[in-house]
């Protein structure tokens, strides 16, 4: 099995799509001889050439609508907007049109677009390069959503992204770039909407998107110092969401946690609290227990920054808390 | 008024049929505007009562295979490119055989098989659209145009700037059909544009070939949109057709227009309504335009009755097309 990084398998799953399939292509800022403000599309301009890599202006929304009308007119093309802040500036086409051309048309119009992008604190970019939005986007309907944690997953659900007929928001973090697994030989979709059971247990369910599942992963192993036998899930997918083995774990250990960089205000994991309170209320033997960013932008000072977003700590306390201890 | 003279390239018989669809689309506005206020249609609606020549020509012009978005303002384009009048009145009454099966509504009118992809309600909502289309085309090889109708008021939008200047960086087959009817709502162009009566300087900044058109004369219209359509197919670029239009009526139905001299809007329906300097031009007398009126009229009245005993949707079909 080969080892792949986060970057590495994102490339991995663009470069096959391109080579397979002459209807993908890729457009968006800095990503042909610079390979993407992340390192992302490296080498790709190399094999695929200019028609297909293509550079664009600073214009978020005209690269998300060239994308939406090439999407319309039979293509599959995948669109970087460099920074999820800047997916702000691109809200209207994604929301107003790429979410709802199916619908407004009774359903004559396909959108296979994806729009790849990345964000997450951790290194002091300050308040407009960071930030997590993936809540404004699973609040749409018409648009899937997507976050990845692992290299494995990345590729597999990119793929599943590309050749879905929906518009998808592909969120990748900043800081999982580097991180390594080994990957299957072979290149295989992993169906949207299916979560993950990162990790079995027994007392306690963390449900956690992102960097989240691995600094659960790290919380988790203090807690079983204390006995604690917790179960990770990533849904993987945010929109369609698996509430099924999402409540399913929950059921086994009667007590959650859901877990997010983003700010946990409004924040997606307050959707998830409320399906399982929803579909689990009788088998849950503690309040759920949120985790994410302080409400707050993010500071530029790494003393202010890290203690606004979520620590393995902060997963560990909320975890000891629904065991009450 | 007088007469125009000028050579004419397109036979009478053309013509001839340019008048009916014109005035076909007429009557189904003028109807569109005596149900609402009867208060038959849910929503609110937009006509463009005096823009018929700008629809007719330019839809007349796009070949097979050519797509175009357009606005709220979509009665008129959607009928031109050959939505039959059922579909289009269906809609606006919100019914399954509706032409966007009564998801859409009049500012949402879609036509997929007749390359209509959607009017849309945000202004310069549908520009990058046909960017994207006319690159796909061009990257498939295809000799497909997408064209995108909006009005003066959108060219104060990014999604304009970004759109004319991507289209023209990567050439792609995209025609720009500006209708500055010089009002944005009921604020007037020379309010919100500093070139509010020449739009075609918008171009310049990006190099792009802009052509002014008569909005009033549908020959002018359809001989400069097909001018655009070559020039665009042929992949030498895109194309902004800055059309001077006439809106005879108000923004939308019911609107008092308070913001308009009276005299201004006498003058307009005048001298500048597209159908009678066609009638003129083409010496149609009254024995024969009362049979054509009475014609589409028919149509119209026909459109009605079907949309009107058209069954309604279940409530729970507001749950479907949602994903593919």
């Amino acid at each position: 099995m080969p080892e792949l990084s986060y970057r590495e398998a994102v490339r991995d799953a663009l470069a096959t799509a391109l080579r397979g399939d002459e209807d993908v292509f890729i457009m968006g800022e800095d990503i042909a001889e610079m390979g993407g403000s992340m390192g992302v599309t490296q080498g790709l301009l190399d094999e695929f050439g200019a028609e297909r890599i293509r550079n664009t202006p600073i214009s978020e929304m005209a690269i998300v609508g060239a994308g939406i009308g090439a999407a319309i007119a039979g293509m599959r093309p995948v669109v970087e907007i460099m920074y999820e802040d800047f997916l702000t500036l691109s809200l209207e086409q994604i929301v107003n049109q790429a979410a709802k051309h199916r619908y407004m048309s009774g359903g004559q119009i396909t959108v296979p677009l994806t729009i790849r992008t990345q964000g997450g604190a951790g290194w002091s970019p300050g308040a407009q390069h960071a930030q997590q939005l993936e809540a404004w986007l699973v609040h749409v309907p018409g648009l899937k959503v997507v976050y990845p944690s692992t290299p494995t997953d990345v590729r597999g659900l990119l793929w599943s992204s590309i050749y879905d007929d929906n518009p998808v928001i592909f969120f990748e973090h900043r800081l999982l770039y580097p991180l390594k697994e080994e990957v299957p030989d072979e290149l295989e979709g992993i169906p949207l909407g299916k979560a993950r059971v990162v990790k079995e247990g027994t007392d306690v369910t963390v449900i956690a998107i992102g960097p989240l599942v691995h600094r659960t992963v790290a919380a988790a192993k203090e807690a079983e110092k204390d006995g604690i036998s917790v179960e990770i899930v990533d849904p993987r997918t945010l929109q369609p969401l698996d509430e099924e083995t999402l409540v399913e774990s929950v059921k086994k250990t009667n007590r959650a946690v859901v877990a997010h960089e983003a700010v946990t205000r409004m924040g997606f994991g307050a959707e998830v609290t409320a399906v399982l309170q929803e579909q689990a209320f009788d088998w849950l033997d503690a309040p759920i227990e949120r985790v994410g960013a302080k409400f707050a932008p993010l500071p530029f000072a790494p003393v202010m920054e890290q203690f606004v977003i979520p620590q393995p700590e902060d997963v560990l306390a909320a975890i000891r808390r629904t065991m009450g201890r | 008024m007088a007469k125009v003279e000028k050579k004419r390239a397109l036979p009478d018989e053309t013509l001839r049929e340019f008048l009916r669809d014109m005035l076909l689309i007429r009557r189904f506005e003028e109807k569109v505007e005596e149900r609402f206020r009867a208060g038959e249609l849910p929503g609110f609606l937009h006509v463009a009562i005096g823009q018929e020549a700008v629809a007719v020509g330019v839809c007349r012009a796009m070949a097979d295979g050519d797509v175009f978005a357009s606005t709220h303002r979509a009665h008129g384009h959607t009928l031109a490119r050959g939505t039959p009048p059922t579909a289009v009145m269906a809609e606006l009454y919100g019914k399954p055989e509706g032409c966007s099966h009564g998801y859409g509504g009049s500012m949402h009118l879609y036509d997929l098989a007749r390359g209509n992809l959607g009017a849309n309600a945000v202004i310069g909502g549908g520009l990058p659209g046909v960017v994207g289309a006319g690159l796909a085309y061009k990257l498939r090889g295809q000799e497909h145009v997408a064209l995108a109708f909006f009005g003066d008021g959108t060219t104060n939008i990014g999604t304009f700037h970004e759109s004319l200047n991507l289209a023209q960086l990567w050439k792609t087959q995209t025609v720009f059909v500006c209708e500055n009817n010089r009002w944005a709502e009921s604020t007037p162009g020379w309010q919100h544009s500093p070139v509010w009566d020449d739009m075609s300087k918008r171009a310049l900044a990006y190099d792009m070939r802009a052509i002014k058109v008569d909005g009033q004369d549908v020959e002018d219209v359809y001989e400069r949109t097909q001018e655009a359509l070559e020039h665009a197919r042929s992949g030498e670029g895109p194309v902004l057709l800055d059309v001077d239009v006439w809106r005879l009526h108000g923004h939308y139905i019911g609107d008092p227009q308070v913001y308009r001299t009276k005299e201004d809007i006498r003058d307009a329906a005048e001298h500048h309504d597209p159908i009678s300097h066609l009638r003129e031009r083409l010496d149609v007398g009254d024995d024969e335009f009362e049979a054509l009126d009475a014609e589409v009229t028919q149509v119209v009245e026909d459109a009605v009755e079907f949309a009107k005993n058209a069954p309604d949707p279940e409530p729970e079909d507001a749950l479907k097309n949602i994903y593919a």
